[in-house]
């Protein structure tokens, strides 16, 4: 039977009739036309459909669009107004993207995880990224943008 | 150089989209109408088909159409094509098996197409999907080409007793022979080279649109040559003449080769949305592109190299089983054999090559070219084959390369194997790379390591590529049914600004702005007033696409061309313009100026010219300033490079750490040093990715055992180290641009660097051999096996 849902994103208060089956990321890609989150697997594995709800980084694919009922959730789409947050201009400055499929959910990643480690050392990025697969980069830019990306946005919160 | 000219590290002008997530890619796109394909796939590795019963489907809620082979039969729909015919030695042409794009009766791997299901919602097909009946009778299946060639193994079809392919081979097997005879040494090996699945991030999707008012079709697909799919599919699959047809490949999620080829899938969305009169929208699972993706490598080879007593190589004999899958793919008789025995001279002046290939038929997803496409085959044969022979005549595997590097004045260099070297200087590149990787210093890391209870090895390979494919005569001859050159156009506007249509493709690579940097060198105006277009049969003038690391040495060349036929219009224009002969003129810094004045015209005072005709040549030139160019190559090109792996290995659990890993790569003349780096560093990861994690595995009777990400053992950040990258130039002598192409070379190189380097760490155990991937388990495996038997002596 269909459930309607409500919740903000990037901002918005946006509501829909789903089935109770659909997914956080087929909400946004289908329902809101929200195309900027990928899905690039069926396990829940790649992290190319990483989103932030209520400020945490989830594989929304993996989340009931009704589990997100009266959330605030946030998309690459969102991230910034017309420019570009800190974190993705880091990813352009250091050649962070190659084809662009895994870039939302590697951006959104990196967000989430400088907000619980502002200065995270190479080692640490690694491991944050157990999530996020690519197979452009070999990740040696990705890494290099997340160190930038996050020395940036702590100098924005200074 | 100018900040975005030639050799500037320019940040890419495609970035802004995929940042803020308004990249275009085909599942991105939806039609007005568009229904949802669901496509029914074989559980079963080897089926007879005895029926389908589609009722419960078609009944099935939201369903507009369940089509199967019959339906597409009684269109008159061809199956899918293959672009390349192997002859075998005996003259005979490749046995090439019908390969529809529905299963008509027998299915022949897991994964293989059996009817599609078209549902207003994708959930409304999927279920109908599910009611549909196939009687299937199961039949015996084999997965390994080793034991699909025995006598008594199951037959995938009737014209190809043994499922054998071709039975093909290059060079003189008496000469061959010969040489070895005078062999002081014989190193040997039978090595695998493991099976991969590609796993490009977006999965493959295809949308087909059909007008009623024009009866034009249109296929938006996830593809690296849409112009090759429009003929392909049009003249082949489904009779329509290109005129009707256009083909996008939009923003593309990274190809590596699995986008190359044609799939039934755009076959079926096509054809259906005639049938349907609505756009039809068909989105792969990533369970099934693991099942239908074309997957690459799967060689299992006996291979030995001959040597005199000081260690310079007599002769080189291969003998190859290759694995072509279920049916043939697009280009699948080209990767075992002009992509692959060509290459076995690598960097070396091995005098005689003898190399025999038989391509077998078996129960797997058909095989096709995956990054680097042969050239990693032949190069880890050869490196690892040094590498045995280094450590078997005790003699440094870096000064026995050396020895036997095809000397710095000896190009152009012409192989046994058919190729002829342009350019190259391997000695200083491995000079380059050792010292980088401080090959000097490693005894010392090493007994460091061992203090710390750890076994660590160093690694070397040399490679040579041969990219920037082909010239059309000479791929023709060797049995390619097209042409391989590449088309572009530079359409100046009015007002200055550069349109550049290009046929080459981009799916990650960063062509829209190494092209600009060409373009912006070229003509000398702002790298913002220069766009670059690709991607739809309806835009470009035609394109053969990218793959072989052919977009700049072939692509690149057709826009350098398409640029001087606008450069020389300009200069008549400017001549008119400034009352001066055409000889006099001088373009430069995008000035045209009279020799030896100040007078001049800019590049966008002749373009208006060119638009505004007041004051114009009329009677001896047309208006416009619109040129377009075909580059047809004439000879392939030759990058070439030295990696050296450095690795740890943990005797207990036996966990392959990578430690460093350090590349010097010739490219020729390098466009974007930014953009380089990232392509070397995305091949190192899918070559590493292949050394130590990645391995496709069916159980003997043909099911996929890693049919996920689960299972299918990806490269993650935290498997790999960061990178020492850097170049050494020499150019390519028979491109405009000098550039030899840089997008396969990790994946080339590294494999058997990282597997040299695991064996140096496993050799003081007595374990001279394993096969890739060397995962824990295996390299586990290995050094308990070898502890026991040193225990017992």
């Amino acid at each position: 039977m269909p459930s309607s849902v409500r919740m903000t994103v990037n901002g918005k208060a946006v509501s829909g009739t789903v089935e109770p089956r659909t997914l956080l990321v087929q909400f946004l890609r289908e329902h809101l036309g929200l195309t900027g989150t990928h899905v690039g697997c069926d396990t829940s594995q790649c992290g190319a459909c990483v989103v932030h709800v209520d400020g945490v980084s989830v594989k929304s694919c993996t989340m009931l669009a009704v589990q997100a009922e009266g959330a605030k959730v946030t998309t690459i789409e969102g991230l910034a107004n017309g420019g570009l947050h800190p974190m993705q201009a880091a990813f352009h400055e250091h050649h962070g993207l190659q084809c662009g499929f895994c870039t939302p959910g590697m951006i959104m990643s990196a967000i989430d995880l400088v907000k619980h480690n502002s200065d995270p050392s190479e080692q640490e990025i690694r491991e944050w990224l157990e999530g996020n697969i690519c197979r452009c980069t070999g990740y040696h830019n990705i890494v290099k943008s997340i160190k930038a990306g996050a020395a940036a946005m702590r100098g924005a919160t200074k | 150089m100018s900040e975005t000219g030639i050799g500037a590290a320019v940040r890419r002008k495609e970035d802004f989209r995929f940042l803020t997530g308004q990249g275009t890619y085909t599942d991105d796109i939806n039609r007005p109408g568009q229904l949802h394909a669901v496509i029914l796939r074989s559980p079963h590795a080897h089926a007879a088909i005895r029926g389908i019963d589609t009722a419960a489907a078609a009944a099935a809620a939201g369903v507009v159409a369940v089509f199967t082979a019959k339906d597409m039969a009684a269109d008159g729909v061809g199956g899918l094509p293959c672009g390349w015919q192997i002859h075998s030695k005996d003259g005979s042409p490749m046995i090439e098996p019908p390969h529809p794009a529905l299963a008509t009766d027998r299915v022949r791997h897991v994964g293989d197409p059996v009817a599609v299901v078209i549902a207003e919602t994708k959930a409304q097909a999927r279920e109908a999907a599910e009611l549909i009946a196939v009687d299937y009778q199961p039949l015996p299946a084999v997965a390994s080409a080793a034991e699909a060639q025995k006598p008594g193994a199951p037959q995938l079809f009737d014209a190809a007793p043994g499922n054998l392919c071709f039975d093909w081979h290059l060079g003189d097997k008496a000469q061959a022979d010969a040489a070895f005879a005078r062999a002081a040494h014989v190193a040997k090996l039978d090595i695998v080279n493991n099976r991969l699945i590609p796993n490009a991030m977006e999965p493959r999707a295809a949308i087909g649109e059909y007008d009623k008012a024009t009866g034009e079709y249109t296929l938006y697909t996830t593809s690296q040559n849409p112009h090759v799919i429009r003929l392909l599919m049009g003249a082949f699959v489904l009779h329509i003449p290109e005129h009707k047809l256009r083909v996008v490949a939009p923003d593309v999620g990274g190809g590596f080769g699995s986008k190359i080829y044609h799939y039934a899938e755009e076959a079926i969305v096509t054809w259906a949305a005639g049938k349907v009169r609505r756009p039809v929208k068909w989105t792969a699972d990533r369970s099934e592109s693991f099942m239908s993706d074309a997957h690459g490598r799967d060689h299992a080879t006996h291979a030995e190299l001959a040597l005199d007593k000081d260690g310079k190589f007599l002769g080189l004999k291969v003998s190859t089983i290759a694995n072509m899958g279920g049916y043939l793919s697009t280009f699948a008789p080209a990767i075992p054999t002009y992509l692959y025995a060509t290459l076995l001279a690598g960097t070396y002046t091995t005098p005689v090559i003898y190399c025999e290939v038989k391509a077998i038929f078996t129960n797997t997803v058909p095989v096709d070219a995956y990054r680097g496409a042969g050239r990693p085959e032949a190069t880890y044969i050869l490196e690892r084959l040094v590498d045995t022979a280094a450590r078997e005549m005790r003699i440094d595997p870096a000064e026995l390369r050396r020895r036997n590097f095809i000397p710095k004045d000896a190009y152009p260099y012409q192989t046994p194997v058919a190729l002829q070297y342009d350019s190259g200087d391997y000695f200083t590149t491995l000079d380059k790379a050792l010292a980088a990787a401080d090959y000097a210093g490693f005894a010392r890391r090493r007994d460091e390591a061992a203090r710390r209870g750890k076994l660590r090895g160093i690694g070397l390979a040399t490679y040579i590529e041969a990219c920037g494919i082909a010239p059309s005569a000479v791929a023709g001859s060797l049995g390619a049914r097209a042409g391989l050159y590449e088309a572009a156009e530079i359409r100046v506007h009015p007002t200055g600004s550069v349109t550049v249509f290009t046929g080459s493709h981009s799916h990650g690579q960063g062509h829209e702005t190494t092209f600009a940097q060409l373009v912006a060198d070229r003509l000398g105006i702002p790298i913002e007033n220069v766009e670059v277009s690709h991607g739809d049969t309806d835009k470009i003038p035609f394109g053969m696409g990218t793959y072989g690391s052919r977009s700049l040495a072939v692509g690149g060349s057709a826009i350098v061309k398409a640029l001087d036929k606008v450069v020389a219009k300009g200069r008549k224009i400017a001549a008119h313009l400034l009352e001066a002969a055409e000889a006099d003129i001088q373009f430069k810094d995008g000035k045209y100026v009279v020799e030896g004045t100040d007078r001049a015209k800019s590049f966008g005072e002749v373009a208006l010219t060119a638009y505004v005709p007041h004051n114009y040549p009329i009677e001896e030139l047309e208006p416009g300033l619109d040129e377009s160019a075909f580059y047809d190559p004439k000879n392939f090109t030759f990058p070439s490079g030295a990696h050296v792996a450095e690795v740890e290995i943990d005797r207990d659990t036996g966990i392959v750490e990578l430690v460093n890993f350090t590349a010097c790569d010739d490219f020729g003349r390098i466009i974007n040093p930014l953009i380089v780096e990232g392509q070397v560093h995305g091949g190192l990861v899918q070559g590493i990715g292949q050394a130590l994690l990645e391995n496709c595995v069916y159980d003997p009777e043909g099911q996929l055992l890693t049919g996920s990400y689960m299972d299918y053992c990806m490269p993650r950040a935290s498997d790999v180290p960061s990178f020492a990258v850097s170049t050494n130039t020499t150019l390519c002598t028979h491109n405009p641009l000098g550039v030899k192409g840089c997008g396969e070379a990790g994946a080339i190189g590294a494999p058997a660097a990282v597997m040299n380097a695991v064996l140096d760490a496993l050799s003081p155990l007595g374990i001279r051999h394993l096969d890739m991937p060397a995962s824990p388990e295996r390299v586990w495996r290995a050094i308990q096996q070898h502890s026991l038997a040193q225990a017992a002596e």
